[in-house]
């Protein structure tokens, strides 16, 4: 019976259809080959040539460094579209002095990209087309720096605290760094790379106390969304993801002797496509509208 | 007249051209790894305890997911190769969506599911205590849902191509049911089921998107290789990120290759 059965397999009648279908039409079947190798060699091109203009981009960026102490100045004559890298904990804040900003500025589009301050300096040293990085952490701009990535100084723009967010009206009764110490309770941070982990991890530090965590996210949205789904019992995030989400979760204050504290700052990149329009952004949220803007998410101003 | 015989020509330079064009867009990322990839320490990144975590708990969760598949996957197929009642359209229209879905989207809708507030989860947890994410059961249930439709799939095109009278032959010469599915079916359609079983673990293998929503990132519990990868890229450890990869290259790479030999020998 076994010897019946290789005959009847998937292979013969695959041989059927493919040999009744060669009839048909070889040239149809090149033409659609032809098409679509078109297409890829078209976005290879479009690839190519947009890589090939960012030298020019970047040497004029390194002019327009030079004046991007008085870029106010140069605001009416910024056009075209300034892309932002900025850690996830600004997404509210810098959505609105986007906004702000654009309106400010007719013609002038603000993309945004928000992920943790760590993978964001990744995607930049590996040649990211971003024209502004604003991190959560000096230590990651520092990546950046250190990789000749940036151009000028990086200014300090706000700060942040850590706070315990916990699942909405608190069915867990924590009150404490210490009660997240309980096995009981599902912790989850940022992973050590990000800067609200390394945020977590002093808060641990100074209460004295070891947490052992369910999960090390890779953004403080990440930790956000575990707890306000209530996956997780609690997490550690800044002062302002507890207020963004007011309605969603609970925050859980950290006394300041136990709490930290990280500095964002803000660096116009080296091979920014658009280097004056950067300037004008890094100038606006520094100035009095970015940085009301960013107090009423409750960040704190620069030291 | 002289044009039809020239398109029988087996040679068609376009073709090559393109056909060559494909092939070493496949070839350099591989070749792109293999000369990026940090030789002088592979060694010892491979071989930290975090990378033998990882690999472990990949493997673990892998070939646990690739089981559930053939114990759940395999009657499921049968009742869509064979089965009559209405909606096995729809039916098979959901079992395969995992395949065409983000596996982020995925993930969410398992939490949606069989989190801790899910529809299933939440009287799961207050009946048995049993909370699936950020566990190791977790990652499996991630990787099943993602993985299985392939299985499923493989397996019920099996069923439905293998030719059913020699069945009835079977049944016809006496032999019983278990009988004609050990001694007929089952060789038939194995080349199927072995093709499923691998497609479906190196799905599993790979698996990132919902396994890092569902289960959450814990090195040592449930950070799988393509997660520990993800991490360490992201963390600016590109060195440890390409040599990780190269593991799971490797990896994928026998296993692919070991596939063609054996269906090529499955089907004669």
């Amino acid at each position: 019976m076994r010897e019946n059965v290789p005959p009847s397999g998937r292979n013969g009648s695959g041989g059927v259809v493919s040999r009744s279908s060669r009839l048909r039409g070889p040239r149809r079947h090149i033409r659609i080959l032809a098409a679509t190798g078109a297409a890829v060699l078209g976005v290879a091109l479009a690839a190519c040539s947009s890589s090939s203009s960012s030298p020019a981009a970047s040497g004029a960026s390194s002019a327009g460094s030079a004046s991007a102490g008085g870029s106010a100045s140069a605001a009416g004559t910024i056009h075209g579209t300034v892309v932002v890298f900025a850690a996830t904990s600004l997404t509210e804040a810098f959505n609105k002095i986007g906004a702000q900003f654009e309106a400010a500025h007719p013609g002038v589009t603000v993309k945004f990209n928000y992920n943790g301050s760590s993978s964001l300096a990744t995607s930049i040293n590996q040649g990211a087309p971003a024209d502004v990085f604003a991190s959560a952490a000096p230590k990651n701009m520092e990546t950046v720096t250190s990789a000749g990535n940036a151009s000028g100084t990086p200014q300090d723009f706000a700060t942040n605290t850590g706070e315990i967010m916990v699942e909405k009206g608190n069915p867990k009764n924590i009150k404490t760094v210490s009660d997240l110490a309980n096995p009981a309770i599902k912790v989850v941070v940022c992973a050590p790379a990000v800067p609200c982990g390394a945020v977590a991890t002093a808060i641990f530090k100074n209460a004295g106390v070891t947490v052992k965590p369910v999960s090390e996210e890779q953004n403080v949205g990440g930790v956000v969304t575990k707890v306000t789904l209530g996956e997780a019992d609690a997490g550690i995030v800044y002062v302002t993801d507890v207020k963004a989400n007011e309605g969603k979760a609970t925050g859980v204050a950290i006394p300041a002797d136990q709490n930290d504290t990280t500095e964002y700052p803000i660096a116009e990149l080296k091979a920014a496509p658009n280097p004056s329009a950067a300037a004008a952004f890094i100038s606006y949220v520094l100035g009095t509208q970015g940085q009301q803007v960013l107090a009423s998410f409750g960040f704190q101003p620069p030291k | 007249m002289t044009k039809v015989e020239q398109q029988k020509q087996p040679f068609n330079p376009l073709l090559a051209v393109l056909a060559a064009l494909a092939a070493l867009f496949f070839v350099f990322p591989l070749i792109g790894m293999i000369t990026g990839a940090p030789w002088g320490n592979v060694l010892s990144v491979i071989t930290s305890k975090s990378s033998l975590d990882a690999l472990q708990l990949s493997l673990i969760a892998s070939l646990s997911s690739t089981a559930l598949a053939l114990l759940f996957g395999f009657p499921l197929a049968w009742l869509l190769a064979r089965g009559q009642f209405r909606g096995k359209v729809l039916l098979r229209g959901l079992v395969t969506l995992p395949m065409v879905l983000p596996p982020v989207v995925g993930g969410i809708a398992l939490l949606l599911a069989y989190g801790r507030r899910g529809i299933i989860g939440e009287p799961m947890d207050k009946a048995f205590g049993i909370s699936l994410p950020f566990t190791l059961a977790g990652v499996i249930v991630a990787e099943s849902f993602v993985a299985m439709p392939f299985f499923v799939i493989t397996a019920e095109s099996g069923l439905r191509s293998m030719n059913r009278r020699l069945e009835d032959a079977a049944r016809s010469l006496g032999a019983r049911r278990l009988t004609v599915f050990r001694r007929v079916t089952l060789p038939l359609i194995w080349p199927s089921l072995a093709a499923g079983l691998v497609l479906t673990w190196a799905r599993a293998l790979g698996e990132f998107g919902a396994t890092i929503t569902f289960a959450g990132n814990l090195p040592g519990k449930t950070q799988t290789m393509p997660l520990a990868i993800y991490i360490s890229q992201s963390s600016g450890k590109t060195d440890e990120a390409i040599a990780l990869s190269l593991i799971l290259v490797l990896v994928s790479l026998v296993v692919m290759i070991f596939r063609r030999q054996s269906s090529g020998a499955g089907a004669g």
